[in-house]
């Protein structure tokens, strides 16, 4: 009886504390309006309109070179991940898709984040309101993070829905897994480049220069990077091997060189995310292999083998994101100049 | 005396490197009070508000603003003050209304209030048919007024309004200014601005402070400071005559309480000590020049004004 009138105290009551916290808090607020301004921009519809043909078009050449696929795999085991890593030649696969176009969804998304909201003249009329500095800025990339793990989300789900129709294969659970995984490192792949746009907005007063310096960096690891590290492996690659622990940490050295690229470090993790039988990345002697039974590692196993990926692309996307912090806080705040 | 007032600047100096923004400002301003901080372009004003907000930390010096220190808790200023900076920009894909929420938003207000308050509001600066259309359809001075009511929407003791006047019509700038002034005077609150353009700023400001080079150099009721600057010479006469020659400007400057004769065109500032109006009509007449125009005149800020540049800064 005590413990019904107790009930029912609280239920009256419940009414007036639901009323105290009807005033949203504004970095709630803030991060609403900013994801609201993305969905309703023109670019966004543009980028999911990129993305959605994307999809298809890698579905397409993927269901196509399926058959081929699956007669030379004999385990005949994760087909269904094969709808993301495999192509008949014509078109590159999904994988390699979000590795080319995520840039341009982080880069689209961020680079006039700080630089727009100055020259338009409204970042003084925010910094006058009771809101700390870093709401801003900390705002922004919560709303652009959270706009780009809708976007990937409803892209992989979509691949696996199109991909139960068209093949009638429903994936395991662990391909299931494993895609989930692959879509969040690509969510944080993203938001690297999206830090980096982020970056450049508040270094750069203009929106044109912080997206060309966005593209400059994206261009320079996808075109340049390897052709540059080609040209040091050419200098310094040992004209003698003496033995063959010399060779493989040689090798070693020029792997973490290609590392340095985000995009080399999301395609290392993504692909042992989604083909289970890559065991190792580094080089192996016909020693190790030897006496090993091919076969497909466990997904804890997989995710093991490239946690130093993740953890280097989440350090790196931290990392920017604490550089334009720095430069954001410390910037001078002047009506449009 | 002491609980009245409400910004209290003291020894405020502002280095950017070796040049200096702001120096050894002291101002006080009052509960209630229009005062106007005026000064041409580069004075330092803007850096002195940035300062009042704690957008921008001083060398030296100390500010309270409702007796609270800005450069260290600028987030309760901030609630208790509203800036409408120079060249105030909205969300131009937003309407007016959606941008006074937001704000409203950023202030913890709860939305059912802040859409009461947000139409109170427009409806008190004019806007209320242009409540729901986007931004970028608004013109200057309606983005001004908008600003207006963005600022009150929290309710401020004070407001700082940053060259408000800048960039918009004849007509708009006479309806904002006894806009800010029926405003102030409703809510008994406090309005600090800062303008370059005298003459309109005049009109409304209980009091002004001219700020040159990061220095005030005078502060006061615009009448009281004319009083003080030109004791020497306290009546302003202007004229207009026909054919103005050296030597009528001789005749006139030779009246014993003529200070000094200064000519533009067709037209003679005098200056003197005592009203003497009929006597110049007569030396003009007598010295057969037509006299089209006479009258006594204020001294405006303009005046006061060119007076500090002329003599150089004391």
């Amino acid at each position: 009886m005590a413990a019904l009138k107790n009930l029912k105290i609280l239920l009256q009551q419940a009414p007036a504390t639901e009323k105290a916290n009807q005033a949203q808090h504004p970095f709630w607020a803030m991060v609403q309006k900013e994801a609201m301004d993305h969905i309703n921009s023109w670019r966004f519809m543009i980028l999911l309109g990129l993305m959605l043909l994307t999809t298809i078009a890698s579905l397409y050449t993927a269901i196509s070179s399926l058959q081929n696929a699956l007669a030379e795999d004999t385990s005949t085991s994760f087909v269904f991940l094969k709808l993301f890593t495999a192509t008949d030649g014509t078109l590159p696969p999904f994988i390699t898709f979000i590795s080319l176009l995520g840039p341009i969804i982080g880069i689209a998304l961020g680079f006039d984040a700080v630089n727009a909201e100055r020259s338009k003249g409204t970042l003084s009329r925010l910094l006058a309101q009771p809101i700390p500095r870093d709401y801003i800025i900390n705002a922004k990339f919560v709303a652009s993070l959270f706009v780009i793990a809708v976007m990937i989300f409803i892209l992989g789900f979509l691949m696996i829905g199109f991909g139960i129709l068209l093949t009638g294969i429903p994936p395991t659970p662990e391909e299931f897994w494993r895609i989930f995984f692959f879509l969040l490192v690509s969510i944080v792949y993203i938001g690297v480049w999206l830090n980096l746009a982020i970056m450049f907005s508040v270094k750069f007063k203009q929106p044109a220069t912080s997206a060309l310096s966005g593209l400059a960096v994206w261009l320079f690891f996808s075109l340049f990077f390897t052709m540059i590290i080609n040209i040091i492996v050419e200098a310094t690659v040992p004209s003698q091997v003496s033995d063959i622990s010399q060779l493989i940490g040689y090798q070693g050295f020029v792997q973490n060189l290609l590392r340095i690229s985000p995009s080399q470090l999301f395609s290392e993790a993504t692909t042992t995310l989604l083909v289970p039988t890559i065991r190792t990345l580094g080089p192996i002697t016909i020693e190790q292999a030897y006496g090993a039974i091919a076969g497909p590692l466990p997904l804890g196993q997989s995710i093991l083998l490239v946690w130093p990926q993740l953890t280097c692309l989440v350090a790196a996307a931290a990392v920017i994101f604490g550089l334009s912090y720095v430069f954001f806080m410390k910037q001078e705040i002047r009506s449009r100049s | 005396m002491k609980n009245d007032s409400v910004i209290q600047i003291n020894g405020l100096t502002k280095r950017y490197g070796q040049q200096i923004a702001v120096d050894n400002l002291s101002l006080t301003v009052h509960r209630g009070e229009i005062f106007g901080l005026l000064g041409p372009n580069g004075a330092g004003k803007t850096t002195t508000i940035l300062m009042l907000l704690g957008l921008s930390e001083p060398t030296a010096g100390k500010i309270k603003v409702c007796g609270i220190d800005p450069t260290f808790q600028p987030l309760l200023v901030k609630e208790k003050v509203g800036y409408l900076p120079d060249e105030v920009g909205f969300y131009e894909n937003l309407s007016g209304l959606d941008n006074l929420l937001y704000t409203a938003a950023l202030n913890r207000i709860e939305e059912p209030v802040a859409k009461e308050k947000a139409k109170d509001l427009l409806k008190q600066v004019g806007l209320t048919e242009k409540a729901n259309e986007k931004v970028q359809t608004y013109s200057r001075g309606m983005k001004q007024r908008l600003g207006l009511a963005d600022i009150l929407i929290k309710e401020p003791e004070v407001i700082i309004l940053d060259e408000p006047t800048n960039g918009i019509d004849p007509e708009g700038v006479r309806e904002l200014l006894a806009l800010i002034k029926q405003l102030s005077r409703e809510r008994n609150m406090t309005v600090l601005l800062s303008s370059h353009q005298l003459h309109q700023v005049q009109q409304i400001c209980d009091r002004v402070g001219l700020f040159v080079e990061g220095k005030l150099i005078a502060a006061g009721p615009i009448k009281e400071l004319a009083r003080n600057l030109f004791k020497d010479d306290p009546i302003l006469l202007e004229t207009e005559v026909e054919s103005v020659s050296e030597q009528l400007i001789r005749a006139i400057e030779a009246n014993e309480y003529v200070t000094k004769v200064k000519q533009e065109g067709h037209r003679l500032s005098i200056f003197c000590r005592q009203q003497v109006s009929a006597d110049i009509a007569k030396i003009i007449v007598n010295q057969g020049a037509q006299l089209t125009y006479l009258k006594q005149q204020d001294y405006g800020l303009d005046e006061i004004y060119h007076r500090y540049f002329e003599g150089g800064v004391q």
